[in-house]
């Protein structure tokens, strides 16, 4: 099954407050998705939406359509089986307050592994996937709030891997890191978009153009406009995502 | 102006000196009048009138803290899992349990004896389970609460950080949550063995003052404390009594140094 996410005439609404109106948006597999756009625009509701994060806030509601690879994402799916499949990287790293073993075979022991072998091969998978393993290795009893902030939100990304997603929502992940482990999340995260379908939340216009494959920018809840990075950035449609991307937007 | 400020600061020495002088003659005090009275037939195995053994008396001290413990840790713990991860704000209940332990907890002693007399005694007259129980309600707002502070203060990050992999609400809280929150709970535990330990009041009227340990969890039953309250209403007992208070004194010593060093460790761990 693939990992298409496709987004539908979408509204949602905190209580009395619409947060995001009508917006249509296709999600191709294999390639990195940027939304970016001003503060308090969206950008995480919509990205919360998808793996229904966003169920847990009160008086929060959904109207139209949100498909996982194919499948209706708020039309009784398992949610588990939903953030199985689409994992979640956070704005400030949360690194559980266990061993660095622990964090990454919390998914998999989630979701019912016992066997030590299988638990300690997934574990050395996800950690070398997420380019970590060199510096952990010696280490994976220790906890993991040991690790600096560049190597936990790494960890976090092995911790999300772990469980086998296919597409993987990061909401600004680099934005409380350093310029090397910033490079470093980026590096990974181009590597991992031959397997996942990732979509990135990024205040960091040049982040966006060196990463992304796709781009989409929001205003005020609306999706202003979206397509191929280079086109988007190079040669905009609307005025509006020109202001913004050029930096004349306040 | 400057003389004011010395003042305020000759006054603040003062009362530093005080409070610490109070604690050193109290201390000194008891183990002046206590120790030399502490003779090895004071800790016999059985007690009889002659050696006026508090041995029974300490073991029932750990038989009581901890069946009222086994009553009000797990209710207590769950009860504040409930305020915190499950109630919604606007919930009925959980108004009920807030107000309910806010009033407890100002309620002396006393009146939990009381009121364990009219309903434990009645049930299962003087004995170990009925001040257990007794003692379970006393304790049960100060180990919510306490849980409470602790669970809430645990970072959402980390409830998102599990939902986020897939994990149901019970599985982040039992693996999660409450661990995160294991030392502000285990400090509501201790103040909890302190109470039960210092307890006197209400153990007279549920437990009773038998000076053996129990048969079973029917027997009546008397605590260290409550046992030197009894010697100390005895004129001919003053020497035994401050044995007994010098004796009571160490062991909460001991039980707040020991809890600490746990709760220690366990901050540390979670680091
Ligand atoms: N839990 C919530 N309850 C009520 N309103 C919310 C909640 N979360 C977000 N909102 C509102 O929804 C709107 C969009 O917020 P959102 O967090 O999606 O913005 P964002 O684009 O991610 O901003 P930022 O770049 O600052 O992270 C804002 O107006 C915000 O106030
Ligand atoms: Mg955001």
């Amino acid at each position: 099954m693939g990992a298409e996410i496709e987004i539908s005439n979408l509204s949602v609404y905190y209580g009395a407050v619409r947060a995001l109106t009508d917006v249509s948006l296709n999600i191709p597999e294999h390639g990195i998705t940027a939304f970016i756009g001003p503060s308090g625009c969206g950008k995480s509701t919509l990205l919360k939406t998808i793996n229904r994060m966003n169920d847990l806030v009160e008086g929060f509601r959904a109207e139209g359509g949100v498909t996982v690879g194919g499948r209706d994402v708020y039309g009784g799916i398992d949610v588990t089986q939903l953030r199985k499949r689409v994992g979640m990287v956070f704005q400030k790293p949360n690194p559980f307050p266990m061993s660095i073993f622990d964090n990454v075979a919390y998914g998999p022991r989630t979701h019912g592994v016992r066997a030590r072998a299988k638990l300690e091969a997934a574990v050395e998978k996800s950690l070398r996937d997420a380019a970590i393993w060199d510096e952990v290795k010696d280490r994976l009893r220790r906890s993991a709030l040991s690790l600096s902030g560049g190597q936990q939100q790494r960890l976090c990304i092995a911790r999300a891997l772990a469980v086998g997603p296919q597409a993987l929502l990061l909401d600004e992940p680099t934005s409380a890191l350093d310029p090397i482990s910033t490079s470093k999340i980026e590096d990974l995260v181009t590597q991992l978009k031959a397997e996942y379908t990732i979509v990135i939340v990024t205040h960091n216009m040049q982040q966006a153009a060196r990463i992304s494959d796709r781009t989409a920018f929001f205003l005020l809840g609306e999706l202003i406009e979206h397509g191929a990075t280079e086109e988007l950035f190079s040669m905009p449609s609307q005025k509006k995502t020109e202001d913004y991307i050029t930096g004349r937007f306040g | 102006m400057k003389a004011r400020s010395a003042a305020l600061r000759a006054a603040v020495y003062a009362a530093a000196a005080i409070t610490a002088l109070t604690i050193v003659f109290l201390v000194g005090y008891i183990v002046v009048k206590g120790a030399p009275h502490l003779e090895p037939e004071l800790f016999a195995p059985k007690y009889t009138t002659d050696n006026l053994s508090m041995l029974p008396a300490i073991i029932n001290t750990a038989l009581m803290t901890v069946s009222a413990l086994l009553i009000s840790g797990p209710v207590g713990v769950f009860a504040a899992v409930y305020l915190v991860e499950y109630a919604s704000r606007s919930s009925r209940l959980a108004r009920g349990v807030r107000l309910a332990a806010e009033t407890l907890s100002g309620i002396p002693s006393v009146v939990y004896g009381l009121f364990g007399r009219l309903l434990f005694v009645a049930m299962w007259g003087l004995s170990l389970i009925s001040g257990a129980f007794t003692l379970a309600i006393m304790t049960l707002p100060l180990i919510m609460r306490t849980a409470q502070e602790a669970l809430l203060s645990v970072p959402d990050t980390y409830r998102e950080g599990s939902f986020g992999l897939g994990a149901g609400k019970l599985r982040t809280v039992f693996a999660i949550t409450l661990p995160a929150a294991a030392p502000g709970i285990l400090a509501g535990f201790i103040l909890s063995v302190g109470r039960i330990v210092g307890e006197t009041a209400a153990l007279i009227y549920t437990a009773g003052t038998v000076a053996e340990m129990p048969k079973n969890a029917f027997s009546s039953v008397r605590t260290l404390s409550v046992h030197m309250y009894v010697l100390s209403n005895e004129a001919l007992y003053v020497n035994q009594s401050y044995a007994t208070a010098l004796v009571l004194m160490v062991l909460v010593i001991f039980i707040n140094a020991g809890s600490n060093a746990i709760a220690k460790k366990l901050t540390i761990h979670s680091l």
